[in-house]
């Protein structure tokens, strides 16, 4: 393994995280619910009534987050390397399976983790190896 | 009602805000990160690290009551036991992260920065969703 230390960026990801642990941490303590995107976008698909206010508002606050950051400075890069066809297998297979397993990077990855529960950190677990193995096939193996 | 969405639509800013803040906005550094094999930037588990640091203790309190500030219940999952369906889901959504180095909230973040390509995998994500609750409905329950 060799570290890529000209891409490492210590300080902005641990404050992103922060803000990320406080955002979980917020949505627990005030609204009662976990911050799980998966599963909040999931339950606008069933819509139950009482149920939708708070899912829309959460997207609506990732959604602007950006624009919010614009009105203060240029963004950060966000670099889009696959073709279309490729993000729509990803995006079909990511909506598919957080459902089928209850989770994602923020649900399991985050707030799991952070509860300690073992259905999470092994969740946490599998999408962290298939991760690695699916970059692993596709740069190193397929892409060379 | 109107309070939580309030505080739901503070929350998703924060979230978002700290994905960009992260990197975890940005598919090639997610890619970066799950590219052990390759000039490996290990950032985003920095990442994990500083929202765990705060979530272990909001969760803990969180455990030990009844309501939230809000006066809702706090609902939090209670299953502990390991089927396949979360291992499958969980490798699943690996592999769809690894494909693209999006995963929802980022994707939902860059899509609100006006990329054309985080519009076609968020609508693919909904599909890919919509897919799954079709399927649910046809089990005989």
């Amino acid at each position: 393994m060799m570290i890529d230390w000209t891409a490492f960026t210590p300080w902005s990801a641990l404050a992103g995280g922060v803000l990320i642990g406080l955002a979980a941490a917020l949505l627990v303590l005030l609204n009662g619910r976990i911050a799980g995107i998966s599963g909040i976008v999931g339950g606008l698909l069933t819509p139950k009534p009482g149920d939708i206010g708070w899912r829309l508002a959460f997207v609506a606050g990732l959604v602007l987050a950006p624009v919010l950051w614009l009105a203060v400075a240029a963004l950060p890069p966000i670099q889009i390397e696959a073709g279309y066809p490729l993000l729509i297998v990803a995006g079909l297979v990511v909506g598919f399976s957080t459902r089928y397993g209850t989770g994602c990077t923020s649900g399991h990855g985050v707030c799991g983790i952070s509860r300690l529960s073992p259905r999470s950190i092994v969740a946490t677990l599998a999408f962290m190896t298939a991760g690695f193995i699916t970059v692993f096939v596709m740069r190193h193996l397929i892409g060379g | 009602m109107v309070k939580l969405s309030f505080s739901a639509l503070i929350v998703g800013l924060v979230f978002g805000l700290g994905l960009l803040v992260s990197g975890m906005a940005n598919p090639e550094k997610v890619l970066g990160f799950l590219d052990l094999a390759g000039a490996w930037d290990p950032s985003l588990a920095l990442v994990m690290v500083g929202a765990i640091a705060v979530g272990f203790f909001a969760f803990r309190r969180a455990a030990r009551q009844e309501r939230s500030l809000l006066n809702e219940p706090i609902q939090l999952p209670t299953r502990r036991d390991l089927d396949r369906r979360l291992l499958l889901g969980g490798l699943g959504f690996g592999v769809g992260w690894g494909l693209a180095g999006f995963c929802p909230g980022p994707a939902l973040v860059a899509l609100g920065a006006g990329e054309l390509k985080a519009l076609v995998f968020v609508l693919a994500m909904l599909a890919g969703m919509g897919i799954f609750e079709l399927l649910e409905r046809r089990k005989p329950s």
